[in-house]
């Protein structure tokens, strides 16, 4: 791989990018960057870009380098090599001129345990020449009932509800959330899931991490999947499916006689397993459900029960690394 | 003029750490109500005595025993600030501090600022709850031997930096911190004259920075004007500079 020596020129290549609509739009590019603790590689050779007002997620197992990306990106940790440029600035050479636009999110990150809710966002709002109403910004997270509650005393949704605050004190162009929702019940994940779109509705990008891959689908424009400490591949969570798992499944029980014949005979069918009356269909691309309802109407079959299933990013990420996420 | 001040928002984290720390009740204790109660106590058992006897040992005592709680104030006001370092670091809370604009110096400073507040406090109330087992006393000079029991604290806070930079966990800071404090106690002349001390323990008690706070205190406490202490300031001011230097080499945020 080439390495781009500091310039900034028009010109500057960006290797190893090969992302649709890259552009004078990136909020974000990283270039090649590895780092090394010791013998151990965390990030080795990772480029991307984040647009603009999207939701970027950089998804992977624990251990993958998410972190250490990210905090690279933040100006937390020096790479060892490559370039990262963030709202046109060195994320380190230029920290002081860049944190005033950043809002920070940090995995495991602690207050003070005995800090007041009010104190913690008026501490924040006090570090900033510009700084958004935190009352109100409290009351958006829901947080407005716990405003004089210690620190220590906060459930893990809320402590991570204020910790978003805190990074959007400063009405940041750019945040960074990571691994947000880790530790939290369903309920109180998708309450965050809510606020975070709220935040890119408002114009603000954002860039976070996570293990979930249902977070990512759910909630991420564009994904970018890491594997240790390397980017396995970059797209919309659609796009992606459609990429590695083409595959589609629809599952039709019906008593009809030929049933299974009739499906077999369809274009974008490969298989078709029958289970009493239960007809599984398997095949790929984007015309099999089409193809499917049509057979069942022209023929007038009565179907009792009708499910297509389709691959999520958890079978992107089986397909491109051989094992599940959990793993 | 951005308005971005070297130290912003020093003012408001001050306060803030003031009011955290009165909200826990065990290091409110440990740094203030031990130390008044050490020095109420000492000075019940001994100080009726020490006032009548006019020995040159009970002399010695007579400012020995202030100055040992002022001591043991600065140390516990060293030790708090190494436990509280190393909790923030293990809890991420120096990190989380540091993606802010907050400048890592104004974090190190607001804790200083903290801590010599904390010693103020608890060196007045000493010294008021100690007023009548010590009726001679009365003409102590309170300000002075405050400022100098600050300045003794500020100094050595620095060591309190290394032994935070070096030691990683929360668990093990404190009671390391205290044996690397606590071992300074026998050779700083407090207990054992300087002169009574063999040759080899005369060269360790040069060496260590609690020396010239004892000897700074005693002189104050007894009425000795500062000029008297110029030596000892200026071994202070070397001990800060020096370790604030290394500790500022060796310090980690995480």
């Amino acid at each position: 791989m080439v390495f781009i020596a500091i310039g900034s020129d028009a010109s500057v290549k960006w290797p190893g990018v090969r992302c649709p609509g890259m552009g004078n739009t990136s909020v974000v590019r990283v270039s090649g960057i590895r780092k090394a603790y010791g013998a151990t590689v965390a990030v080795d050779d990772v480029s991307f870009t984040v647009e603009a007002g999207e939701i970027f997620g950089l998804i992977g197992p624990n251990g993958a380098g998410k972190t250490t990306t990210m905090e690279c990106v933040e100006g937390l940790r020096r790479p060892d090599r490559g370039r990262i440029e963030v709202l046109g600035l060195d994320p380190i050479r230029n920290a002081a001129a860049l944190q005033p636009r950043i809002g920070v999110q940090l995995q495991e990150a602690q207050l003070q345990k005995r800090i007041k809710v009010w104190e913690a966002v008026d501490l924040w709002a006090a570090l900033y020449d510009t700084s958004v109403d935190g009352d109100r910004l409290l009351d958006q997270l829901g947080l407005t009932d716990r405003r004089d509650a210690w620190f220590m005393t906060l459930s893990g949704g809320q402590k991570q509800r204020l910790f978003i605050a805190l990074a959007l004190i400063n009405a940041p162009e750019l945040v960074f959330l990571d691994e947000l929702t880790t530790g939290l019940d369903p309920q109180a994940r998708r309450a965050i899931w809510d606020l975070v779109r709220g935040i890119r509705d408002r114009g603000q990008t954002v860039f976070l991490t996570t293990h979930l891959m249902e977070e990512a689908e759910r909630l991420c424009d564009r994904v970018a999947i890491i594997e240790h400490g390397r980017i396995v591949d970059h797209d919309t969570p659609a796009g992606l499916v459609a990429r590695h798992c083409p595959q589609r499944t629809v599952v039709v029980t019906t008593a009809h006689d030929g049933a299974a014949a009739r499906f077999a005979g369809l274009d974008s069918a490969d298989t078709v397993e029958r289970d009493g009356d239960r007809h599984t269909i398997r095949g790929r691309g984007e015309d099999l459900v089409t193809e499917v309802i049509h057979c069942l109407s022209e023929h007038g079959m009565r179907v009792t029960a009708f499910r297509t299933e389709e691959p999520t990013l958890e079978d992107v990420f089986l397909t491109l690394t051989g094992h599940s996420i959990r793993d | 003029m951005t308005g971005r001040l070297p130290l912003r928002g020093l003012g408001k984290l001050t306060w803030l750490e003031i009011k955290i720390f009165v909200r826990e009740p065990m290091g409110l204790i440990g740094s203030v109500v031990i130390p008044v109660l050490m020095f109420l106590v000492l000075g019940r058992t001994f100080g009726p005595r020490l006032a009548e006897a006019a020995s040159p040992a009970a002399a010695q005592m007579r400012t020995g025993l202030p100055v040992f709680v002022a001591v043991f104030i600065a140390i516990s006001a060293v030790l708090s600030l190494v436990a509280i370092v190393a909790i923030y670091r293990e809890g991420g809370i120096l990190k989380r501090l540091r993606a802010t604009p907050l400048s890592p110096v104004t974090i190190l400073v607001t804790h200083v600022l903290v801590k010599l507040a904390l010693t103020t406090v608890t060196v007045v109330l000493m010294f008021l709850a100690g007023r009548r087992y010590y009726p001679a006393g009365a003409d102590v000079p309170l300000l002075s031997f405050t400022v100098a029991v600050l300045f003794s604290t500020w100094s050595i806070l620095s060591i309190g930096f290394i032994i935070a930079s070096l030691v990683r966990t929360a668990r093990f800071a404190p009671p390391l911190g205290s044996l690397a404090l606590y071992s300074m106690l026998p050779f700083c002349g407090l207990f054992i004259p300087m002169d009574a001390l063999p040759p080899a323990m005369q060269a360790v008690s040069r060496v260590i920075p609690l020396t010239y706070a004892v000897s700074l205190l005693s002189g104050i406490w007894q009425g000795d004007p500062w000029s008297a202490h110029l030596g000892d300031v200026a071994a202070l001011f070397v001990v800060f500079g020096v370790c604030t230097a290394i500790a500022s080499r060796v310090f980690r945020w995480e």
